[in-house]
Order: C-alpha cells, then structure tokens, then sequence
C-alpha cells in the first residue's frame, strides 16, 4: 500500500504547483499595474501567449507540427467581429466562447486532413488551409469587407459592465484574465491521462497504439482543442483592438508563431508565455536599434538559440540565481526550466 | 484444448516478394509456443500482422476464436492481444512510473481523462506499484527511460506489455542485446509469467527456446516447415539442415 501511495505522489509530481509559477503569474498581474502606459503592447504580448500556448499543446505534446495556425486565430477574429458588427452577441465574454467554437469546428474538421502522413505533409497541410481560408475572405468581401477588413466593430462593455476604455485598461486585464483560465485548463489537461499519452504518441506513435492508445482520436482531440484556443486568441485580438483584417490569416502570423516557441521551449505550458514576452522585447529592442534591419538580428538570435541549443543557455542563464539559492538555502538548485525537445 | 491464437492460410507479399507463404497456426492457450527460424525467414512480419501493424494480403487472424484480421492496433490490445519489440520501443523522455501507469489506464479506460491528475486513481496507482516492483523498477520509476541501463529497458519493455494484462502475449526476441550479467533478471521474468497467459515466442536464441517452449514452429523462408514439441524439432533432419546451412554461411 506505501508503494501504491508512493507512485501516486511520484506520478503528481509535475502536476503541483511551484513558487516559481506562482511568482510568474504574480508578475505579469504586476505589470498591469507597474506599466499603465504600455496596456497595447502587454495586451499584444497576452494574445501571442495565449496564441503560442495553443500551438504548444499540438506541437510540444502531440509533436504536430503547423505552419498554419493563423487559420484558427482568423477564424475566431473574424467570427468575433462579424458578431459585434451585427449585434448578433454583444456580450463580449460569450462572443469570445462563440468564436472559440467556430475555430474549434474548423479543427475539427481539418483534424483529419493533419493526422494523415508525417511532418512535411502536415506543414504543408496545415500551411495550404490557412491560405485558403485567407482568399476566402479576400474573395468574400461582402462579409468580409474584403482587403478593407471588417470596420466599424464598436464592443460593448463586458458582462454588460465594464467597458473598453481607450487606454486599454480593461483590455488588458480582460485578455490576462482569459489566459489565465485557458491556462489552468491547459495544464489541467496535460497533467491527466489524456495529456500524459499525447506525449507518448509524440515519443513512439508505433508503441502508443500497441499499449492501447487510440492515437488518432487523441490527436483529433488535441488539434480540435489547440484550434479553441487559437480562435480564443484571435477573437481577442478582434475585441481589444476593434478590427480585423485579413492580415489575422498571414503566413508571417503562423511562422512567428513557431519562432516564439523556438524561443520559449516546447513542452512546459509556460514556453509560449516565455517565448512570446521575449520575442516582442526582442522585436522592439531591434526595431529601435534598427528599424529597417531587425529582422537580421531576430533571425541571428533564433541561430544562436537552435545551434547553441536551449538546454545550455538556460543553464548559463540560471547559473547565478542558482549559486544564489545553494549559497543561501544550502539546498540543490531548484530553478530550473522542464526541458523538451523543441 | 481451446485455441488461444490462430492463423489460417496467411500470405503477405511485399512486391513480388513472399515474405509469409500460407502460414497456419495454431497455439493453443496457456501454451508456452516458440516460432523460430533462421534470418530473413520472416518471424517479424508474422509478429507485425498479428499485433496489426501490418495487414496480410489474405488469410484470416482469430484471437480466441473471433476474426480480428481488420482490427486496428488499439484495439487488439483491448482484446488481450500484447506484445514487446525485438528493439526496445519505448518513450524515451517518459519515467518508467509514467509509461506503465498510460498502459494501466488504457486498459482500466481511463485513458482518455482530461480532466483527472496522473496518479490520483488509487487502482491504477496500486498496479503501477506491482508492476515496478516485480520488474525490479520501483528505484529508477522517476528515470527517463532513455538515461536506464538497456537491461532494465528490456525489463520496462516487457512490463508494458503485461500492463496490458494480455491473454496472449507475444515475445519478440526478450533477451536480444541484453549482456550477460543482466541476463538472468529477464529470463527469471519471462519464466514466472502466469500460466493462464498464453505466449508466442519469438528467438533466436536456442538455449532459451528449448528451456521455455512446449511447442516449437519452425519458419523458413515465410512457410511453415515442421511444427511438434522441442525433442522432436530438435531431431528433425530438416531442421538440423537449415540451422546447420546458416551456421555454415556464418562461418
């Protein structure tokens, strides 16, 4: 019985919360209030989190790889619109889950097409979807508003109480607040039975299906649920800025998407929240350096990250906080970032 | 006697190649049944269409009477239908405690929890903990497996396999690549698993087929040569030919 409990403890031992986590999200509620005049950006930066996080539960647990992700956060940024424009859901909590739904639908469906064939079909899959779906709206302006986008889209307060102000307040605090939920599912989710055998399909799909995991229906279930959250992504995109237009479908949406990933790590949850807070600091610091070329430096740092590898730069990075704390508590250093194979 | 696993006239053709010529067999349960055969006779091919993994151009696959030719691999694992690989097939950045505990749930149906934590199943955790302790894992549970000693992979190897508490278990060659000294653990292993499982096994190995069979097939070149118990195999003139014709191909 003592081993029986002792596995049990074992088997929890990634699903407990550590100081460090708690520290994190106390820190990001921090900035709401340390930055008041950097709401856009910080509300940019949420969205690709919560963006990035999506593409993290396909590609870092189930090792689907996507360079079309942007079809789901177009889909729930269109849908999010055309449901303000038209009053059809004013209440912007519920036309977020509707959007969601309509992006989790399109999962759903392409889910099929992706699971077939190995990495190269899925990128090519996955990429030929989003720009379909791109001339879709190009070529259906009548609801689109076509290459003008959708104009116009006024959103009403949420739960009919707190309006969008002009800084982005609440607009911020909105989208943390969302990803902070979808969050706690996530990591709900990889933490339990189901999450545990996506990363057994993503190791050895041949073993998974011979211990009796039916690894497409995992997979469709997966990519179904990722394509949720990148709608979600989107629709917030669509409600804190007040427009959508076909750019939410773009190539470059999708392959940053994988560069935020490279740089946070995959596997861990908080990777596309790290990723996505590097990568736009990042972005910034370059483009004030040097406006015109910061992409050469975005593209130098992402060479140094692949070929140095991740693993080593943690290390180098943590080696002083950790001397800190064996120094301090005497104990072995316990900042360390999970590692995956990105 | 009942049958516990059968093959009717099974043929598998890769091109113009026959790699499985109109193979039957029959094991019966309980039985502790050996195929072997010389390389290239084709011992996996007819492992990889039992399991699944492979589908034969005809011919039919009963387990314990009922056609699962056409079953996906999932579910003749939920039929009772196991097996280990000839190379380890494992999940590398898993823990032992981890690849276990998946197979246990899938087979309680608890496998597709999104909801619930890993380990919070008080049955699950107790057939964990058996399971570890009788494959000698309960002290490297929180390892990655890729980090163990090949040894205690091989172990971890076959405890998936009976994580799935298999009515017929299939061996792929348990002992492949195992030095000497870890030997004896998975032997040991394979000698106590309970007499109501049946088991087809897989080897090259002579010493360990002849200590563990009651019932030998011998394949060559996809066909069936001679089937009987391990004294009169091992008298067979045909089958001295074929083994005494590679040995001297390796010499």
């Amino acid at each position: 019985m003592s081993a029986s409990s002792d596995v049990g403890h074992h088997a929890q031992r990634q699903a407990r919360w550590h100081y460090g986590e708690a520290a994190f999200w106390l820190i990001v509620l921090a900035c709401g209030f340390l930055f008041p005049n950097r709401y856009l950006i910080m509300t940019d930066i949420l969205r690709l989190a919560l963006f990035a996080m999506s593409l993290d539960l396909i590609l870092g647990y189930a090792g689907i790889v996507s360079l079309g992700h942007a079809a789901f956060f177009g889909v729930g940024a269109y849908a999010a619109g055309l449901l303000a424009l038209h009053g059809i859901v004013n209440e912007p909590v519920l036309a977020l889950v509707v959007a969601g739904l309509a992006a989790m639908v399109l999962g759903f469906a392409t889910s099929f097409l992706v699971i077939r064939g190995v990495d190269l079909t899925r990128l090519m899959v996955t990429l030929g979807i989003a720009l379909l779906l791109e001339a879709l709206a190009e070529r259906f302006s009548a609801i689109t508003g076509g290459t003008d986008g959708l104009q116009g889209i006024e959103m009403q307060p949420i739960f009919g109480e707190i309006p969008f102000d002009m800084f982005g307040k609440a607009g911020f605090f909105y989208s943390l607040a969302v990803l902070f939920l979808l969050f706690l599912l996530a990591r709900r989710v990889v933490h339990s039975p189901f999450g545990l055998s996506l990363r057994a399909i993503k190791n050895n799909p041949l073993r998974a299906a011979a211990i009796g995991i039916p690894v497409n229906r995992r997979l469709i279930a997966i990519y179904t649920l990722a394509a949720f959250y990148a709608g979600i992504a989107g629709a917030l995109f669509t409600q804190t800025t007040a427009i959508a237009s076909l750019d939410v479908f773009a190539f470059e949406r999708s392959a940053d998407l994988m560069l935020v990933l490279v740089i946070g790590g995959t596997g861990y949850l908080y990777g596309g929240l790290i990723g996505a807070v590097l990568f736009r600091m990042l972005q910034e610091l370059f483009s004030t350096i040097t406006p015109q070329y910061w992409q050469f430096w975005i593209g130098l740092v992402l060479v140094v990250i692949v070929l140095v590898g991740r693993q080593r730069l943690h290390r180098w990075a943590l080696y002083v906080p950790n001397l800190v704390i064996k120094q301090i508590a005497g104990c072995k250093a316990v900042v360390a970032v999970p590692e995956s194979d990105a | 006697m009942t049958i516990a696993l059968e093959t009717q006239n099974l043929e598998k053709q890769f091109g113009g190649l026959r790699v499985t010529r109109d193979l039957s067999l029959k094991i019966e349960q309980g039985a502790r049944h050996a195929l072997i055969g010389p390389n290239g006779a084709g011992k996996t091919t007819v492992i990889n269409q039992l399991t699944g993994v492979l589908k034969p151009n005809s011919g039919r696959i009963l387990l314990e009477g009922q056609d699962i030719t056409d079953l996906a691999v999932h579910k003749r694992v939920l039929r009772g239908l196991s097996r280990t690989f000839q190379i380890n097939q494992l999940y590398p950045d898993l823990t032992p405690l981890e690849t276990i505990g998946l197979a246990v749930s899938e087979r309680l149906g608890h496998g597709g929890d999104w909801w619930r934590r890993m380990g919070t199943r008080r049955d699950v955790n107790g057939e964990i903990a058996d399971l570890l302790a009788r494959f000698h894992l309960l002290d490297v549970m929180n390892e990655q497996t890729v980090t163990l000693p090949y040894g205690k992979q091989r172990l971890l190897e076959i405890a998936v396999a009976i994580a799935a508490k298999p009515r017929v278990l299939l061996l792929d060659e348990p002992a492949a690549g195992v030095p000497e000294s870890e030997r004896h653990d998975i032997l040991a292993v394979v000698g106590s698993l309970p007499r109501d499982v049946t088991v087809l096994l897989i080897e090259h190995d002579m010493d360990l087929v002849f200590s563990f069979a009651d019932r030998i097939s011998v394949l060559v070149s996809g066909a069936l040569l001679t089937e009987g118990p391990p004294d009169q195999v091992a008298r067979d003139p045909q089958v001295k030919a074929v083994y005494l014709g590679e040995e001297a191909i390796n010499v």
